[in-house]
């Protein structure tokens, strides 16, 4: 057992599936280079001298290399592809969407695509083009399945059950969640460590998590504002409204049995997302429980119909926070009576 | 290799260059009378490119193709009846009639099915390629695409990975003037196509795509230098669409005089009268050619038709791959 964040645990999932499976490769920009930062996020940090050969970087050239990575899936290597920012990934997207999820359906189950694909996300101080939360691009993306942890227990389970499905996976991973110590911690950046055991593990691709049971409301949140629904719901225990939390973590597929039951028992839903209220995931989840859930009481709370902003005073004003969960919580609790 | 084998090797390049002629007419007759659902894009008048490729390729090497990919398919090896099977949308065609006309492949005779985006499968080649280096495999990568795939990003960013890691990949440009009614001198200041490698620092060449043999020898030339290590090549392949690019086209953008020239420069037509000349076959023996291809495609036609439609059933299977390997 060992005290470890989301980097260093990803890390580590990545060095146990390469010792594991020969097939696995690390393949992306500005990884695999000595003295250099191990991807934009130190998470292949001095890989390439455990893994001469398979740690593979490649040129300022993302719809190439997730094409490359693609091709080489459908060959029987079993990729793990890694972009700076996941706002690049429209740069990719049309190997991710046109091959890479279709490729399995349109060649009637011929090809398969064991493929994983690592994006952080999140406004952290960079403005309008290296912050976007991008789930919302692809939860919609027949073929794909996609993930989001938000502690380091999920990012290692969830990773090695990435690498060794058989489907494209996408992992959208939070800049503020990476590390709170340390040269490359962001300021504002929130402790997601956990305690991770010796011994190897997955997290299914699957399952939403309950994180704190409650019985009077129902948060459901991934990556940051899961923390931030947790904070929230300490607070709202001291005022009597007990909210159960649930981390979303697998975005697509969603994980409806665990989603509907936590719905139903509470009557009450507050969704919490970061990125922009329309078309987001939360529309999707709020339909979902609709459809399902007769008589639900609900609310979302996303960021405003904006790009990201710069100034720190209009990203704080951008993003949802502790306060403002639990504000619209109180206001949930209040409703249909 | 005897002079026995050379002529039956020469006389398979013209049958099979017959066979897609013959698979290509047919089906223009079907979709036109509105018996074959969706929409096609024919390879008439490329026949060469197809055949000269495939020829030069191992069974157990790869070819990436596109939206145009009857002839390719026919060329590594696809039989009439799987084609067409998918053309109908039947459960029994290649891609359990899921894929249609622009994504037709077998994977098991080494055709990944067609990536109908222009420009999209020269990345997926790249990687395949790259997947035979770390396997420490012989095995190629032939990637055809044509002439309006090379102003895309994806062609560059890709070429550039196949040069700097020595990937055993065969870019294969079928250069066929036109990117859908574009002619290419409207879009390239440099029309030389075979130029682009040279900036990428890997060999280029620029071929005759209407001589089968001549394509096929310099198939095989670049097919020796990826299994040796040497890297990607680009194959230039000069040839004409002579025929629309998709559905109804009437191809009005093609001048008059350029389609005559070209036209007599039939691909099966120089070849056929080349291997008369030499002694390899007669007018008649050609005849039969063409009327063994017209009876085969006519058979598996009547079978298609037949052939059981997928199951609404089938709508949502295959989304997925079964989850997981340990």
């Amino acid at each position: 057992m060992k005290r470890q964040g989301i980097a260093e645990s990803l890390r580590d999932a990545i060095a146990e599936e390469m010792e594991r499976d020969p097939r696995v490769f690390c393949i992306g920009e500005d990884i695999g280079v000595p003295g250099g930062w191990g991807g934009a996020f130190t998470v292949t940090l001095n890989l390439e001298k455990r893994f001469p050969g398979r740690i593979l970087n490649t040129p300022i050239a993302e719809l190439g290399f997730f094409g490359v990575a693609t091709g080489a899936a459908i060959m029987g290597m079993r990729p793990i592809v890694d972009v700076q920012y996941g706002d690049f990934l429209f740069l990719a997207s049309d190997q991710i969407v046109n091959n890479a999820a279709k490729l399995h359906y349109m060649s009637g189950g011929q090809i398969r695509v064991p493929m994983v694909m690592r994006a952080p996300v999140g406004a952290t101080g960079r403005s309008a083009q290296h912050a976007q939360s991008m789930e919302r691009y692809f939860i919609g993306v027949p073929g794909l399945k996609v993930v989001a942890p938000s502690n380091a227990y999920d990012a290692k389970g969830l990773l090695k059950a990435a690498v060794r499905d058989d489907n494209p996976v996408m992992m959208f991973e939070h800049k503020l969640l990476y590390g709170s110590k340390g040269a490359r911690a962001e300021p504002g950046a929130v402790d997601a460590t956990s305690d991770i055991p010796d011994e190897d593990y997955t997290v299914p691709l699957y399952a939403a998590s309950v994180m704190r049971p409650g019985s009077d409301m129902t948060i459901f949140a991934w990556l940051l504002m899961a923390h931030f629904a947790l904070h929230a719901a300490e607070q709202l225990a001291a005022e009597g409204i007990d909210a159960e939390v649930i981390d979303v973590r697998a975005l697509a597929p969603l994980d409806w049995p665990t989603l509907e039951r936590s719905a139903r028992k509470t009557g009450r839903a507050l969704i919490v997302e970061e990125g922009a209220k329309t078309g987001g995931l939360g529309a999707e989840i709020a339909a979902g429980l609709c459809e399902r859930v007769r008589r639900l009481q609900f609310e979302r709370l996303a960021s405003p119909n904006t790009p990201v902003p710069f100034s720190p005073t209009l990203e704080n004003a951008y993003r949802p926070d502790v306060a403002r969960i639990v504000a619209a919580a109180r206001r949930l609790a209040g409703s249909g009576e | 290799m005897t002079a026995r084998d050379r002529a039956d090797s020469r006389l398979g390049l013209l049958e099979r260059m017959i066979r897609i002629r013959e698979f290509e007419e047919g089906v223009r007759f079907l979709f036109l009378e509105g018996s074959m659902p969706g929409t096609i894009h024919q390879c008439q008048g490329q026949e060469a490119t197809a055949v000269g490729v495939c020829a030069a390729l191992r069974p157990d090497d790869f070819i990436t193709s596109t939206f145009r990919g009857h002839g390719h398919a026919l060329a590594k090896g696809l039989t009439e009846q799987e084609l067409l099977d998918e053309l109908f949308g039947a459960a029994t065609g290649c891609c359990k009639g899921k894929g249609g006309s622009m994504h037709v492949g077998d994977m098991s005779k080494g055709m990944v099915p067609g990536i109908a985006i222009v420009g999209g499968g020269i990345p997926l080649a790249t990687g395949m390629a790259l997947a035979f280096k770390l396997q420490k495999s012989d095995q190629v990568v032939a990637c055809f695409f044509g002439d309006g795939a090379v102003a895309e990003g994806a062609f560059h960013e890709a070429v550039n990975m196949a040069a700097i890691w020595g990937l055993p990949v065969i870019f294969v440009c079928e250069n066929n003037l036109y990117g859908a009614s574009t002619r290419v001198d409207l879009v390239m200041k440099n029309p030389r196509i075979a130029d682009r490698a040279s900036s990428y620092g890997f060999a280029g060449e620029t071929v005759d795509g209407n001589d089968v043999e001549a394509v096929c020898a310099a198939a095989k030339t670049a097919a020796a230098r990826c299994r040796e290590g040497g890297g990607p090549v680009l194959l230039e392949l000069l040839t004409y669409r002579q025929t629309g690019h998709s559905r109804r086209d009437a191809r009005a953008y093609q001048p008059e005089a350029e389609r005559k020239a070209w036209a007599a420069r039939d691909p099966i037509e120089i070849f056929a009268a080349r291997l008369e000349r030499e002694g390899v076959i007669d007018e008649a023996g050609v005849e039969r050619m063409r009327a063994q291809a017209a009876k085969r495609f006519t058979e598996a036609v009547e079978r298609a038709r037949s052939a059981p439609q997928p199951s609404p059933d089938d709508l949502e299977s295959e989304v997925f791959a079964p989850e997981s390997q340990p």
